[in-house]
């Protein structure tokens, strides 16, 4: 009672002659198919390298490419001969020359010796299977596929779209319930003799030739017919990226492998020297466990193709731009954004600082140059200061900034005076707190020493770049976290709107704010404004800010003290 | 886009391709191994001029990453660099006296060279200063990055140029032949990059670190491009048109991804900011055979009299391809 092998080689012929050298010398018989497009002399060297070894037998060459019935029609064949040649195999593994043994081929046998009647293949339903490449599952079985999806990928998916298109349908022969699963199964001599003996083989072969990737299909459902006795998963560790491609394992992947517990793993780089003189070195057991246990590689192999798919959120970089729209995130980590507080606040940054322990930088887009928290010149990731550089790509410094700070939250301070470039950007951004206090701009004009018909001026100029912000930030697709307040109504509740932002900001804060930034005065705030309209402009951002000075005094005092509880 | 801005890029390929059979001309052999070359072997083509004291390390880097045959064009060294390397087995050497700025700072002589030989080859295009880190490369040779990218029917490797710069003035610490550069010039910008699309030639224009930091605050349009494509599977008909910053055919210069998702990706560490570079200044504002009239050594040239120091307190010290990686400066992709 025994195992034996059938191998479908088509490259590096070199490592499955060592394979081959292995799996014969441990008494196991190998029956080789050697793709027909590896040239005549290579072949013959490679036959001539095995004639050494008397159970090492090859089958009748077919031209193999991938997706076609060649390589159902060369393991038919193969299998055929392993099942006359070699009466005393009792599975029949099949395997590709890119497999390794990862455990001694002696506890494989004493593994199947003691599963005698197991069949070890991957079958699963069409509704089932995750991993189809193209979309591609029970239509497999009901299209035609003439054309080669590798040399003429534009007729394959014409030819597929006008099938679906006039509904065409192919029959599937009686008794036949579709089935997928790995290509690479190990089967018992009953099982397969009667796959390859039936009497209808024929019009399940004609139907089969059809049928898209039939290796991954025919032996997966004609077991079905067959045996009850299904293990429905393959001894074979393989596997495949999100193109439908197989992993290839490394010299690094050593540890890996070694714990995986797998009996055969496949694809294995032909110049991973380490991983093959390991373990086809027959002396060293590496493994521990009984049963095959690969968790470790699954997660590896899941992640990089989550990160070929999705991608790391919020990085823009030379091998990851996604388009307008695409990609789930465009920053990597939430923000916060103050508009308007440092004006109607003295040392607001300081006191934001204190209260939710984030980064809290001044106007990153102000025109003088860029304000990084404590007047750095250069910041995270070696960030300059200069308004130019910045100025050259602002949603790219937003980004970027975000990028090198993860970990920690930024707040920033931002006016109609800064760069508005990124305006769509942080408005589309879910990752962004943006806080208004609108109007609050004139304090400062208010407080300036400039003539006052260029305060004037600037007031609306300021007040239509405002405007226009605010707009965006009013647009319907807005996906940030937007709150707008005029600052009359704000000054009317400073603590309130406060405690929000902040409570959102940093949800551990539970304690509830004791002390107010501190206002600026705003005596003769009011008669700024009114001054301002008899120069003919409408001051309207600030919403209805009471004029008379006595007014402005008498709430002044009232609101001291600040401490509220 | 239009059909006829496709011809015109077709054209723009073709003249391309007969400007490098023109400078064929200029290209006289040294030394022709490339006899040598087998079918699978992975090839580099390096111009380069005076840099005898980084060919020593350059040449044992790439040896060990898997190259199998270098292709060097001499721009007339005098400093015995042809010397050097002349009598390799796996070196062939092109000599010209012509000017680098007129064959497009060498861009027509690697067209040819690569034309003639590269053909069907996983081809690396890199500078002496220029050193390649792809994901694994401290377990994995250029040849298991190739042969994964053949089976993932990829043509087109990006890296781009991570400018690296040792702490205090550069040329504080002498380099010594043989050194690994990258002993002095450990630090580099990790965070400030700025990328584009070019949408013409479809490719991600990338400026930004030190250079941009330092010489160009005023002027970012004009601070050097850091984005390079310098590993192709070569195809006769291929073309670089700026240097390896993009090629032709476009769909060379996919080598990012728009839907999310993150494609495989390296970088070129560019070891120049070391002593030779102040000599390499005064010489490059004689002769303005660089860039744009040498337009950097230049900005260089006007900074070095009062602060010469690339280093700042966010520099970040270089440990291994890992670390670009989790930085976000280069991707496994789907590679594992």
């Amino acid at each position: 009672m025994s195992v034996g092998f059938v191998m479908l080689v088509h490259e590096a012929l070199h490592r499955a002659e060592e394979v081959a050298r292995h799996y014969a010398q441990h008494g196991c018989p190998v029956v080789i198919h050697v793709d027909k497009r590896v040239h005549k002399d290579e072949y013959l060297s490679f036959v001539d390298s095995l004639s050494d070894l008397t159970t090492v037998k090859f089958s009748k060459r077919h031209s193999c490419e991938w997706g076609t019935w060649s390589l159902v029609a060369a393991s038919q064949d193969a299998s055929e001969m392993m099942l006359k040649s070699f009466s005393d195999v009792r599975h029949v593994y099949l395997s590709s020359g890119s497999c390794l043994p990862l455990r001694p081929v002696r506890e494989l046998i004493q593994y199947l010796a003691a599963r005698p009647m197991t069949n070890f293949i991957e079958s699963v339903t069409t509704e089932d299977v995750p991993w189809t490449v193209g979309g591609l599952d029970a239509e497999r079985f009901t299209l035609r596929f003439p054309f080669s999806w590798k040399r003429h990928r534009k007729l394959f998916d014409r030819y597929v779209a006008l099938q679906r298109r006039f509904g065409f349908k192919r029959q599937i022969p009686d008794g036949l319930v579709p089935h997928l699963g790995s290509q690479w199964w190990c089967l018992t001599r009953q099982t397969l003799s009667a796959i390859l003996e039936d009497p209808d083989r024929k019009v399940y072969d004609a139907y089969f030739r059809k049928v898209w990737i039939p290796d991954e299909s025919y032996y997966q459902t004609l077991v079905r017919l067959y045996s009850n006795n299904i293990e429905s998963r393959s001894l074979t560790l393989s596997k495949f990226d999100y193109q439908g491609k197989p992993h290839i394992f490394y010299d690094d992947h050593l540890q890996l492998l070694r714990r995986s517990d797998c009996f055969v793993a496949r694809k294995i780089w032909h110049k991973a020297d380490r991983l093959y003189s390991t373990f086809l070195n027959s002396n060293i057991n590496p493994m521990q466990g009984a049963e095959p246990n690969p968790g470790k590689i699954d997660r590896i192999f899941s992640k990089a193709v989550e990160r070929r798919i999705m991608g790391r959120e919020g990085l823009y970089m030379q091998s990851r731009q996604p388009a307008h729209g695409k990609g789930h995130g465009k920053t990597s980590a939430p923000y916060s954004i103050f508009e308007g507080f440092s004006d109607l606040f003295e040392d607001f940054d300081q006191w934001l600082a204190q209260a939710v322990g984030a980064r809290v930088h001044g106007h990153l887009f102000g025109p003088e140059g860029v304000e990084f928290s404590g007047n750095q010149k250069i910041f995270a990731g070696a960030m300059s200061n200069h308004a130019e550089l910045r100025d050259y790509n602002p949603c790219g410094f937003l980004t970027s900034l975000i990028w090198n700070t993860r970990g920690e939250r930024q707040c920033f301070m931002f006016g109609p005076r800064d760069n508005q470039e990124i305006n769509w950007l942080v408005a589309m951004d879910p990752n962004a707190q943006i806080s208004v206090i609108s109007g609050a701009w004139a304090v400062a004009l208010f407080r300036s020493n400039m003539n006052f018909s260029s305060i004037r001026r600037e007031a609306a100029r300021l007040q239509k770049i405002e405007a226009e912000h605010l707009e965006v930030l009013r647009s319907q697709h807005v996906k940030a976290r937007v709150r707008i307040w005029t600052m009359a109504d704000f000054i009317e509740s400073r603590l309130e709107p406060l405690q929000s932002i902040i409570d959102e900001i940093g949800p551990r804060n539970v304690r509830r704010l004791t002390e107010a930034p501190r206002m600026r005065d705003l005596t003769g705030f009011g008669q700024f404004l009114q001054n301002l309209k008899n120069q003919g402009m409408h001051p309207h951002l600030m919403g209805d800010f009471p004029m008379e000075p006595d007014i402005e005094n008498t709430q002044r005092n009232r609101k001291k003290p600040y401490l509220v509880k | 886009m239009k059909w006829w801005k496709i011809y015109r890029l077709r054209l723009r390929r073709k003249l391309a391709l007969w400007r490098a059979f023109r400078a064929r001309r200029q290209l006289s052999i040294h030394q022709d191994n490339t006899s040598q070359i087998k079918k699978g072997d992975v090839l580099l083509v390096c111009t380069l001029r005076n840099e005898r004291i980084r060919l020593p390390y350059f040449m044992k880097y790439y040896r060990e990453l898997g190259v199998k045959h270098f292709l060097f064009v001499d721009n007339d060294s005098d400093d015995g660099s042809r010397e050097y390397l002349t009598g390799a087995a796996d070196v062939s050497i092109w000599h010209t006296t012509a000017s680098y700025r007129n064959s497009l700072f060498g861009v027509y002589w690697m067209n040819w060279i690569a034309r003639k030989y590269c053909h069907d080859h996983w081809t690396l295009t890199v500078d002496v200063d220029e050193f390649f880190v792809f994901p694994f490369c401290d377990t994995r040779p250029i040849p298991a990055l190739t042969d994964w990218l053949d089976n993932s029917g990829i043509r087109s490797f990006s890296a781009m140029l991570i400018d690296m710069y040792p702490k205090g003035p550069i040329d504080a610490q002498p380099y010594k032949e043989g050194q690994d550069p990258m002993e002095i010039a450990q630090w580099f910008d990790s965070g400030n990059y700025m990328l584009s699309t070019n949408y013409e030639y479809q490719n991600l224009w990338i400026q930004g670190g030190p250079r941009a930091r330092l010489f160009f605050s005023d002027d970012p349009y004009n601070a050097p491009s850091l984005n390079k494509i310098p590993l192709v599977r070569w195809h006769k008909d291929y073309a670089y048109m700026h240097s390896t910053h993009m090629l032709l055919p476009r769909g060379l210069n996919h080598v990012y991804e728009t839907e999310g998702g993150e494609k495989a990706s390296g970088v070129l560490m560019h070891a120049k900011f070391l002593n030779t570079f102040v000599q390499k200044t005064e010489e490059e504002l004689q002769r303005r055979q660089h860039y744009a009239g040498s337009r950097e050594y230049l900005a260089y040239h006007n900074r070095i009299k009062d602060d010469p120091e690339l280093w700042c307190n966010w520099s970040e010290k270089y440990i291994n391809w890992r670390q670009l990686e989790i930085l976000g400066l280069m991707s496994k992709g789907n590679w594992a």
